[in-house]
Order: C-alpha cells, then sequence, then structure tokens
C-alpha cells in the first residue's frame, strides 16, 4: 500500500526482518505564535514484530507525539520514521491516510467512538473499508463483548466502549496497534480489563503493540518499556518477568 | 466563526434591505400620489352618459356632499400618425379656454396651455408624446367625422386621470396606441352635436359624506340623459391600479422580511447554542469565579446584536439603492410630474427595530441555558448523546445502509426540529422564488387565454354608435378583410335587491369562431340561449346564483328595464362580465341585430391599405390591433422580467446559503471529532466529505418539495390577496418556475457545501482527539 508514495521517494531501505518501526533522529517543533516547542528532540526507537512496548513518560515528555508519527498522523520535522522500510516521513496524506487504513490500528484515551453507531457498527465501518478485515462479530468476541453487539455507546460503560475501541482498531488485522492512554478515562478495575483485551490480542494474534502511559505499574505487562522526558528517550528496558495485566498494582 | 455570521449577517440584511425598498418605495409612491391628487385635484366620482345641457351642471352641484363639478365632453376617435401605419386610439377631453380645469388639472411637463382662439391646439400626454416621439409644434391628424382633422401640439401634459393609461376593458396598456388629448370645448362641441351639452362629468366629494349616496343621486339626476353609472375613484382604472400596487408594495413588504428575519432568528439560534455548548466549561469557569448571569448573557445576545447591526447597516444602503432602482422602473408603468424615492427615516428605525427583535428572539435560547447552567454540572462531561436507529431502519429498509449513510440518518433524526427548521428554511429559499416568479407564469397564461384561445381576431372595430348588420357586410369588403364576427354590447345596470353594478352586457352569436367566451380551464363556454350567463365575481357582487332573477336596466336606447334570470355562471380571470345569446339581447333591446363592434380575421399582406380605409370610415370610433398590443406589452414586460429574476434568484439564494451554511458549519462543528476518529481509521478527506455533506443532501432533498408545497400555498395567498372584481390572478405555477426554485436551493447549497469542505482540509486530527468533548 505504501507503493503509492509520492514520486520520486528512494527505494525501500533494507531493515532487519523483525523491525516493523525504525525511527532515526526523529525530531518535532511545533511553532505556537512566537513560541516554538520541541516536542522531540532526536528520538532514535525500533519496534520488533509482535513485541509489547510500553512508552512511559510524564505529561509533555513528546510520548503521544511519537506514536501519533508512528501512527502516520504527524510528520516530524526532521528525521527519518521507517515502516517495514518504507519512509513515512516522504508519504503525502493519501498514503498516510491508505497506511492507517491497512496496516494501524489505533486506540484512543477518550474512546472515540460513533455516537451514533451500534458497537457492531463502528466495527464494520473499519471493516468494509479493510482489505482483509475479521468479521465485526469476532472482532467483538475477542474483546468479550459479544453480548453487546447492537448498543449504542452511551449505553455502555466506560471500560465496555475502550473494548469495542480495541475491538475496532484489531477488527482489520493491523500490524500494529498503537494506545495513547487506554486506561486514562477508567477506574482501576476496568482499566485491568482493558489492558487484559490488549494483552491478549498481542499474544493471540501477534499484532506488534505500543501503549502510552504516565502509570509506571502498566510498564510490568510489557515485553519492553522506553521511558521518555522532555522530547527524548532517557531510557529502556527490557521486562524479564512479565506480569499478567491482573497482577498489576498501582 | 465570523464566515458564519457574515452568513446570518447576509439573511438578516436581505430582509432589511427588501422592507427597506419596498417600505420606502411605497411610502414614495404614496406621497407622490397624494400631492398629485391634491395639487391637480383628481376627482372623486366620474359618471359618462350620452348627452346633457349644460344647465343640468347646476342639478348636480346641488347633490348634497357635492362640492364641485366638471363637465366634460370626452370622445374617443381615430388618430393618424405620420409615420405610423396603424390606426391609433385618441381620447379627445375637453378643457376649458380659461386654465386651470376645476377638477382633472393637466400638469405641463413642456409647453404652454392652449389658446382659447385656437380650437386645432391640442396637449397631448407625455406617455404618448414620447411612443411617437412627438414634440411642440408637431401635428396629429384625428379623424372627426369622417375627415382628418389637423391638430397642433402646443403642450406635452400629466393628469392624475391617467397615470397609468390604459382603455378600459384592455388588459394591457399601450402608450403607442392610445393617447389622450386635451383640446378646447369647441372642437368637440360642433363636431359630435354636444355644442352646450356635456357627456361626462367628474365630482369632487366633501370629506364626511356617504360616497354611495352621491353616485346614487348622480346617477338619478343623469338618467334621463342616457347616463351610463357613475363611479367612484376606487374603481376608476389609474387609480384602481395603482392602489393595488400599492397594496402589494405593503404586503409584500411585511411578508418577505418577516420571513428572512425568522430564518435569521433560527439561524443564530442554531449557531449560538453551539458555542454555549462548545464554551460550557469556560462559561463554568467563569461563573464559579463570581461573574454573573446578567454579564454572561449580555455577552451572547451582543454576538447577536452585532450580527444584527452589521445586516442591518448592510440591508439599509442595499434596500435605499434598490428602491431608487425599483422606483425608476414604475416611471415606465406610472406617470408622475415627478417620482422620487425617498426613505422615511421612520422606515429605517423600523427595519433597525425588527433586526434587533429577530437577534434577541434568536439569542434568546442560548442565553437561557447560560443562565441556567449550574457550574458544577459544567465541569463533569456532557451527558452522552443518545442514538436508536432511525425511522428508514425502524422500517426494515437498514440493511440498505452503509454505517456512514445510518450516521446521517441517526443524526438527523436525533436533532429532529433542528432538522425540520433546517428544512423548512431552506423551504422558504424556494417558496420566495415561486412567489416571486409566478407572476410571469401567470401574466403568461392570461395573455395565452385571452389572445390565443378566446381572441382569435386580428382586428377589433367598435363603432361611435350601432350600426344595421349592412355594415358586417361593408367591413367584409374593406382591403384584406378575410372573415368579419358582429358583436353587440349594452351598458346596463344589473339590480339583486339592495346590490347593483353597471356591467356591459356582451350579445354572442351562436358558435363564434373570433371571439370565444374561455373560462380559467380554457374551456370555450356557451351562453345559454335565454336569460344571462354572469362571470363569478359579478354573481358574488350581487349575491345570485343560477336560477336567481336580476333586474336589468339597460342604460342606452330605449333604455328597457327587464327581469332576467340567472341561467348559467362562468369562472373567469378578466372583469365583471356578463353575456347574453344575441338573439335574445337583441330582444331585450327591441331592436334588429345591429352592430356595435366587429372582429376581423385579416391577411396580413393587405394591412396598410385596410389601416387606410379605416382611419377614414366615419363610422368607425376606434380599431385595436391585437398582436400589436401583445408584441408592445411584452416588449415592455420583457425588459423588466430579467431585473426581477435576477433580484429574486439573489435573495433567495442568500436564505439557501445561509441555512445550509450554517447547517454545514454547526455540524462540522459538532462532529469533527467523529470525521476526525475517521481519518484515524483511514478514511480520506472525501470520505469523511461525504458523510458530512450527506446530511447536508438530504437536509436539501427534503427542502425543495416542502418549498414547493410552501410555494404554493404562498402563492395561493397572493392570488387571493390581489383578486379583485377587476380582475384574478391566474394561480399557475410553471415547471420552469418550479425548476428555477429547485436549482437556486441546489447551486446555493453546493456552493455552501464546497466551502464547508475545504475547512476539512484544516481537520487537526490531533488536537481534536485529544480534548475530551
Amino acid at each position: 500500500m505504501l507503493g503509492l508514495m509520492s514520486a520520486g521517494s528512494d527505494a525501500p531501505v533494507q531493515s532487519p526482518p523483525h523491525v516493523v518501526f525504525s525511527a532515526r533522529n526523529v525530531t518535532k517543533v511545533y511553532h505556537m505564535g512566537e513560541v516554538d516547542v520541541h516536542a522531540l528532540r532526536g528520538v532514535d526507537v525500533e519496534l520488533r514484530q509482535g513485541e509489547f512496548l510500553v512508552l512511559l513518560g510524564p505529561s509533555g515528555s513528546g510520548k503521544s507525539t511519537l506514536l501519533n508519527i508512528l501512527g502516520g498522523l504527524d510528520v516530524p520535522s526532521g528525521g527519518t520514521v521507517l515502516y517495514r522500510g518504507q519512509d513515512l516521513t516522504r508519504a503525502d496524506d493519501t498514503a498516510l491516510t491508505l497506511y492507517r487504513r491497512h496496516h494501524v490500528g489505533f486506540v484512543f484515551q477518550f474512546y472515540n467512538l460513533i455516537p451514533s453507531l451500534t458497537a457492531r457498527e463502528n466495527v464494520a465501518l473499519v471493516t468494509d473499508i479493510a482489505s482483509d478485515p475479521m468479521a465485526p462479530a469476532d472482532a467483538l468476541e475477542i474483546v468479550k463483548l459479544g453480548n453487546r453487539l447492537d448498543h449504542f455507546p452511551a449505553q455502555m460503560s466506560g471500560g465496555e466502549q475502550q473494548r469495542v475501541a480495541i475491538a475496532r482498531a484489531i477488527a482489520k488485522r493491523p500490524d500494529v496497534l498503537l494506545c495513547d492512554e487506554p486506561t486514562g478515562a477508567l477506574d482501576i478495575a476496568t482499566g485491568i480489563v482493558v489492558l487484559e483485551a490488549i494483552a491478549s490480542v498481542n499474544r493471540e494474534l501477534g499484532t506488534t503493540t505500543a501503549v502510552i502511559t504516565h502509570n509506571a505499574a502498566v510498564a510490568d505487562m510489557a515485553d519492553r518499556v522506553v521511558t521518555m522526558a522532555d522530547g527524548r528517550i532517557s531510557g529502556t528496558r527490557t521486562i524479564t518477568d512479565k506480569r499478567e495485566p491482573g497482577e498489576l498494582v498501582w | 466563526m465570523w464566515t458564519q455570521a457574515v452568513a446570518i449577517a447576509l439573511v438578516i440584511g436581505a430582509g432589511v434591505a427588501v422592507f427597506v425598498n419596498y417600505r420606502g418605495t411605497f411610502s414614495s409612491l404614496r406621497l407622490t400620489q397624494e400631492t398629485y391628487y391634491e395639487r391637480y385635484r383628481f376627482a372623486d366620482a366620474f359618471a359618462s352618459l350620452k348627452r346633457a345641457p349644460l344647465r343640468l351642471e347646476a342639478d348636480v352641484a346641488a347633490i348634497p356632499g357635492v362640492a364641485a363639478v366638471q363637465t366634460r365632453v370626452v370622445v374617443d376617435v381615430t388618430l393618424n400618425i405620420e409615420g405610423f401605419a396603424e390606426p391609433v386610439t385618441g381620447r379627445l377631453i375637453s378643457i376649458p379656454g380659461v386654465p386651470p380645469p376645476r377638477l382633472n388639472d393637466i400638469f405641463l411637463r413642456r409647453g404652454r396651455y392652449i389658446d382659447p382662439g385656437r380650437p386645432d391646439e391640442v396637449i397631448v400626454n407625455e406617455a404618448f408624446a414620447l411612443a411617437h416621439d412627438l414634440d411642440l409644434g408637431d401635428t396629429v391628424d384625428a379623424v372627426i367625422n369622417g375627415r382628418l382633422v389637423s391638430l397642433r401640439i402646443v403642450g406635452v401634459g400629466l393628469s392624475p386621470e391617467y397615470v397609468y393609461s390604459i382603455r378600459p376593458g384592455d388588459l394591457i396598456p399601450d402608450d403607442a396606441r392610445f393617447g389622450i388629448l386635451w383640446v378646447e370645448r369647441r372642437l368637440l362641441g360642433s363636431a359630435f352635436n354636444m355644442e352646450g351639452g356635456f357627456n361626462d362629468v367628474t365630482l369632487d366629494i366633501l370629506p364626511g359624506a356617504t360616497v354611495e349616496a352621491v353616485l346614487t343621486a348622480l346617477d338619478r339626476v343623469l338618467e334621463p340623459y342616457g347616463g351610463l353609472g357613475a363611479i367612484p375613484r376606487a374603481r376608476q382604472i389609474s387609480h384602481w391600479s395603482i392602489d393595488n400596487e400599492l397594496a402589494g408594495l405593503q404586503g409584500a413588504g411585511f411578508v418577505i422580511p418577516v420571513i428572512f428575519l425568522l430564518v435569521a432568528a433560527f439561524l443564530l439560534n442554531v449557531v449560538l447554542t453551539r458555542i454555549v455548548s462548545v464554551q460550557r466549561e469556560q462559561i463554568a469557569a467563569l461563573k464559579a469565579l463570581g461573574y454573573a448571569n446578567r454579564t454572561l448573557g449580555w455577552h451572547y445576545t451582543k454576538w447577536a446584536l452585532a450580527v444584527a447591526v452589521a445586516g442591518t447597516a448592510a440591508g439599509i444602503v442595499g434596500g435605499i439603492l434598490l428602491g431608487r432602482s425599483m422606483t425608476s422602473l414604475y416611471n415606465d408603468y406610472f406617470r408622475f410630474p415627478i417620482l422620487v424615492h425617498t426613505t422615511p427615516p421612520g422606515v429605517l428605525l423600523q427595519a433597525a427595530a425588527i433586526s434587533v427583535v429577530a437577534a434577541i428572539v434568536g439569542a434568546v435560547d442560548a442565553v437561557r441555558r447560560v443562565v441556567t447552567l449550574p457550574p458544577a454540572e459544567a465541569m463533569r462531561p456532557a451527558a452522552p448523546a443518545r442514538y436508536r436507529p432511525s425511522l428508514v431502519e425502524r422500517a426494515g429498509l437498514g440493511r440498505l445502509l452503509s454505517p456512514s449513510a445510518r450516521m446521517t440518518a441517526r443524526n438527523l433524526e436525533r436533532a429532529g426540529w433542528r432538522t425540520a427548521l433546517s428544512v423548512i428554511g431552506i423551504g422558504f429559499s424556494a417558496a420566495m422564488l415561486i412567489v416571486g416568479l409566478f407572476g410571469l407564469d401567470a401574466v403568461d397564461e392570461l395573455l395565452y387565454l385571452q389572445f390565443s384561445v378566446a381572441q382569435r381576431q386580428d382586428m377589433t372595430v367598435t363603432f361611435f354608435e350601432p350600426v344595421s348588420p349592412g355594415a358586417q357586410y361593408d367591413l367584409a369588403h374593406l382591403p384584406g378583410v378575410l372573415s368579419v364576427e358582429p358583436g353587440r354590447s349594452v351598458p346596463a345596470r344589473l339590480r339583486s335587491g339592495h346590490r347593483a353594478r353597471e356591467v356591459v352586457i356582451q350579445g354572442v352569436e351562436a358558435a363564434p369562431t373570433l371571439r370565444r367566451i374561455v373560462d380559467t380551464e380554457g374551456a370555450i363556454v356557451d351562453v345559454p340561449p335565454a336569460g344571462l350567463m354572469l362571470s363569478w365575481s359579478l354573481a358574488e357582487i350581487l349575491a345570485v346564483e343560477p336560477g336567481d332573477v336580476v333586474i336589468a336596466e339597460v342604460l342606452v336606447g330605449r333604455r328597457p328595464v327587464r327581469t332576467l334570470v340567472v341561467e348559467r355562471l362562468i369562472d373567469e380571470y378578466m372583469g365583471t362580465s356578463a353575456y347574453m345569446d344575441a338573439e335574445a339581447l337583441y330582444a331585450l333591446m327591441g331592436e334588429g341585430p345591429v352592430l356595435s363592434r366587429a372582429e376581423l380575421k385579416v391577411d396580413p399582406s393587405e394591412i396598410a391599405r385596410l389601416y387606410a380605409a379605416v382611419k377614414l370610415t366615419p363610422a368607425i370610433a376606434g380599431a385595436t390591433l391585437k398582436g400589436a398590443a401583445v408584441e408592445s406589452f411584452e416588449e415592455t414586460f420583457a425588459q423588466n422580467i430579467n431585473i426581477l429574476i435576477f433580484f429574486n434568484v439573489f435573495f433567495a439564494g442568500i436564505i439557501a446559503f445561509g441555512v445550509v451554511y450554517n447547517a454545514a458549519r454547526v455540524s462540522l462543528s459538532e462532529r469533527s471529532r467523529e470525521l476526525a476518529s475517521l481519518r484515524v481509521l483511514g478514511f480520506s478527506r472525501g470520505e469523511i466529505g461525504t458523510i458530512l455533506l450527506g446530511e447536508l443532501a438530504v437536509i436539501t432533498a427534503l427542502a425543495i418539495p416542502v418549498g414547493i408545497a410552501l410555494g404554493f400555498v404562498l402563492a395561493w395567498f397572493v392570488v387571493l390577496a390581489f383578486s379583485s372584481e377587476l380582475y384574478r390572478f391566474p394561480f399557475v405555477i410553471s415547471r420552469w418556475t418550479i425548476g428555477v426554485a429547485s436549482a437556486t436551493v441546489i447551486v446555493a447549497a453546493t456552493i455552501s457545501g464546497a466551502v464547508v469542505y475545504r475547512r476539512l482540509r484544516h481537520l487537526n486530527l490531533v488536537e481534536v482527539l485529544k480534548t475530551r468533548e
């Protein structure tokens, strides 16, 4: 799909086969009137096939900006971002739209479901335009909402809405699942249910998953944790004794 | 937000412009009319008669309630204008040798009054002079008693009696073929056996006197002298035409601005309630800080007032400019000495007042929401919107709808009132166009029925006095005449109980081919062999139905009085008509088959010779040419049609654009989160554009039939409002009119949709999705 990038793009760069994303010296500057905000100040990071990555850091550390760039929602001011060897930074709006359509699943803090559509219809929105989707009912079954297919968002709790958002994100069988503070608006118990759904998607479908959070406890369920501060990566560690979401304590 | 403010201000401005234009023009026309009438002593009553001696003037003056009397000789003759082949009708009106005339004075545009020693001097009316490029010193030949009498123009003038110059009975004015000439009495006296006599009288009635009583007394005085029935000023054709126009301006000057301002109030309501909804948290924070409801409410009211002020200012300027154009257009139809557009300050104040009221009405709901918003509640997320399957889905057709289509259907249904009012608002655009343009269809219908179906003749010839049947054969022998159809018309007063009306009873030959009686459906109607056939409007005036009897007091000849049965009624557009079988009419009159007019079918190649022959035939009072009259009317009308269409489309387009644009902007604001979500999911800009604009397309599609239905209803009211005994407006709306109305709405909606679509380019996905709704 990324072959639809603008004319004049270079031939794909060779990357190790298990690397899904490769970001090199990525910077992002927002020009807010007379003030320049440096959201990213030269970030180098990789995401590998099938891994569960947690991006940890306080507000303003640049983690959402990085996720948005990886997800094709935003373009960096400098540096390169390769998705399976294809340079996202040279893609035009049409190419990025197609990239998101076929390769990326997004989950947001405030769910962003379409309020006028039922759970099944929200998922069908995506499966109708995907090339190899699963059935909406199957996606909702994965997140254990098979009995809420025809309910509207207003009839569901926050946790249920977030699980519908996850089902919508995975129904297209994306290569990557990007989650921006998926439990930020939820209480502890509900948050754990949502994290369990994300973990099962990563485990059972093998989807490369990146989760942003400011909650350090969530890091324990990851394969790898990347810590960010002030627009830079301040640390990376591999988790050897991964925990299940139900075992997390915060 | 400023573009929405501009769109709403445009709607207000359009309403104010129409208000200022119509009210200003009304005011100008009314003031000019009143001043003109007063200064030039326009009479209050008019009566024609066969002939009465001058001494009768004293008897007329003695009628209680009469303030002044003017007797005249008025005769229609054929004129021969150099360089103009067709015969022209000239109305010769006597004026005293020493000016001014006691009543119906003449405004001299240029030249001078006639010299009493020169009976060949005339003053002509300005419209006629312009039509034939006549100037002072030119001559006009009048056929008087079979001779050409040369009349020299010494003055060009205007009279309050002929502000709208049209021959009674004609459908349309024709300044080239009907002129007014004021001449010294002596010329008419000797030529028409009027020495020491008069055949026309006008009265000034004292304020407070009962007009009907004066007219009844006048009829009694004139009856022995062939009185044809007195009419009040209200039924004098020129005055009636102006009053009709004034009534139209007054009505339209109220209804149309009200529609615009209602739509503007609705738009303000939608926009302001959306703003309040988006700014809930800020409002709550300000309340928590101690800001009073009054202050917060005034903030939003100010926004509405600012929009109204901007719109009013633009509307006033536009209205004054439009008023000047409209007034100058009126100069083509109404001949006043001076017709200048003025805009009374009162009109401007009223315009400002109604805009302010519309702004406050539009803001009141938003202000109420601000005032009743509890600060704590505003800090919490708003309750989620509740949706349910739409009507289409509940009807079992849900399978046919994609998820996007379901979003559209459910959103429209959820905001049901707003959707309905948007549909009605856009519908008003189409309705206004239909009301503005159907007048053209009505005129087309009238012309078609009158001049293609009813009247198949090329020329109508009228005689000074009824002539013997032999005249029919004389006419048939004139050059170029292919066929002749005789006609007899008899002025009479029809009476039923205390109701009476002067009419002309038309005698109709069996199976006429050239002049037929046609109803509003275009069907040819036969007269009954005995009794009367009346038009519905006349029957209404006399309060009679088929089977009832009326007393017919014939006003000419032996003036028989008979009881006649109303056999049939006919639905007609023109006038108060009465018809009888020709033979029955001859029997009523106690006469043989005489002619008062004849319809001719003519060979076009011989027309010039026919004209020449007609001009010189002494018995012929006038000859009117159907084709030429229609052509002349259509020429004048056509000049003004395009302006009329342009302004109607422009104003209607403003409403459609305003409603659709605001609906689109509010929808974009409400659904930016949804649309951003869809972009994140991989929907292209085009695809989300379709979802956003799909709602607007549905609203527009619904609005068109609603608007057409509204247009029909409003047009029907216009027809009712303008119906009078002189004529009725056909209720006919052509496909072209409906097409223009629909197309205007579609184009305006498409333009606003395109403008809003461009905004999707600036949809900041990251910004929208990060924040809570």
